[in-house]
């Protein structure tokens, strides 16, 4: 399986030159896990922050400048003016400390209306992820980075580059592998969708985002304590993987489908689970957007997986799916999102919709949501 | 905005005839279209699977790490 545009990108700085004479920049958590991504080959074949040509490719085409699918603009907003020029290195900081340099190639700027429209399919300022846009700067910068050290993070362990998953998978003697994202935790109806899949394969990888969610979303300790519930319990240990991707939710439905597999193809996986509106938020794409979107992509290198939602049939006695139930909907019971949270932020189990260790896990937190 | 940079290819006249009929009622909106959805296919399903991602130390450490975190046994 290759990676994304052949090979795994691999970007830290060799010598430590000397640092504290740069120009820096201060980043926020969410621009330093992009860093990181970058740096790791999470992002590959990226080898730094887009600039102008490959933003404008990758708003219009859906492509970068050679013809490699990608959705998602991977930028870097200037967030306080720096007087440098094509050529200079800069150096990125986050808490103080220097965890990366830049070459910059290129300060330029874009019309963000224009990104918002294209990538969000909408300027309302109300959709979490054009928010995010607008309120970073107007200016971007371009250019490839090196990585010098990263801050020890949450959740260390869970961080597995694409080079580990790949000696992982290889180990487990895995060649089909599914990858699952998720930024929930999980009820039934997830792990009736991972189980069916994984029924196919030799092995599902568990790919939580973690990074700055919507208020009400889940929070990340939270999922991850879930999900290990769920796999300790009800998971062969030979079949299911978990690890984090440390990047924020876009909301930005179809595009975003598309961008989550090209992620998990680096990681190594060969197929990739779409369902009903991934990655979605509101009512900003249709329920199914993000698995059309995909027809566009012959050449994508990963196989996405498309799933409609499971549910009980009280008939069937089983969970079914609309493809596989014959019954009307009034013998139907659903795994609702909403009256999960609901029951869940009463201390209650949602009867018939999660496991019991699940639950346990999720209740022993007293706010399982973002505020 | 700049461009995309596009090329021109030959191809036989009855071909083309022939894909023009094929692609009638289909999301295809033209022979360059579909040719080109048709070429990128090819070219990706011509990718070889690699396993020099890494090198046999590499491995080994990495192996190491995956142990020490319990992913492997
Ligand atoms: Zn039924």
């Amino acid at each position: 399986m290759q990676a994304h545009g052949g090979r795994i990108i691999e970007r830290f700085a060799r010598n430590s030159q000397d640092l504290e004479e740069l120009a820096y920049l201060e980043l926020d958590s969410e621009v330093l896990k992009e860093v990181e991504n970058i740096a790791y080959g999470i992002f590959s074949p990226l080898e730094g922050f887009m600039g102008k040509e490959e933003l404008e490719a990758v708003l219009n085409e859906m492509r970068l400048p050679n013809d490699l699918p990608w959705t998602i603009p991977i930028v870097l907003p200037e967030t306080r003016e720096l007087d440098v020029k094509e050529g200079d290195t800069v150096a990125l900081k986050f808490g103080g400390k220097t965890v990366a340099t830049m070459n910059i190639e290129e300060k330029y700027s874009f019309p963000k209306k224009e990104v918002a429209k294209k990538i969000f399919k909408t300027e309302d300022a109300s959709h979490p992820g054009v928010r995010g846009l607008m309120d970073g700067g107007e200016q971007f910068l371009g250019g490839k980075i090196n990585l010098v050290s990263t801050p020890k993070t949450e959740f260390g362990k869970y961080a597995l580059s694409p080079k580990e998953t790949r000696v992982l998978f290889k180990e487990k003697k895995w060649k089909q592998v599914v990858g699952f994202q998720t930024r929930n935790v999980p009820h039934i109806g997830h792990e009736y969708v991972q189980k069916a899949a994984l029924t196919f394969m030799d092995g599902i990888f568990i790919n939580p985002v973690i990074g700055k969610k919507k208020p009400g979303d889940f929070r990340d300790d939270v999922i991850l304590d879930a999900y290990d519930a769920l796999i300790k319990n009800y998971y062969l240990k030979d079949r299911a993987v978990m690890s984090i991707l440390k990047t924020r939710m876009r909301y930005a439905g179809p595009r975003e489908a598309v961008f989550h597999a090209i992620v998990r193809k680096n990681f190594g996986c060969t197929h990739f689970i779409v369902g009903r509106d991934h990655a979605g938020v509101g009512n900003y794409y249709g329920p199914y957007e993000a698995q059309e979107i995909f027809e566009e992509f012959p050449d994508l290198g990963i196989t996405p997986l498309f799933f409609r939602k499971f549910f009980y049939c009280n008939k069937c006695e089983g969970i079914v799916n609309e493809k596989t139930c014959p019954h009307p909907s009034e013998f139907h019971r659903n795994f609702s999102g909403t009256k999960m949270r609901a029951a869940l932020s009463e201390g209650k189990k949602p009867e018939g919709m999660m496991r019991e260790e699940v639950f346990k896990v999720i209740n022993s937190y007293e706010n399982p949501f973002v505020v | 905005m700049k461009g995309k940079k596009y090329t021109t290819v030959s191809i036989p006249m009855p071909l083309c005839e022939k894909v023009k009929e094929h692609i009638k009622d289909t999301g295809f909106t033209s022979v360059s279209d579909y040719v080109t959805y048709i070429l990128r296919e090819l070219m990706s399903n011509s990718e070889t699977n690699n396993s020099g991602d890494f090198t046999k130390e590499e491995e080994e450490k990495i192996k190491l790490r995956l142990r020490s975190l319990g992913y492997l046994d």
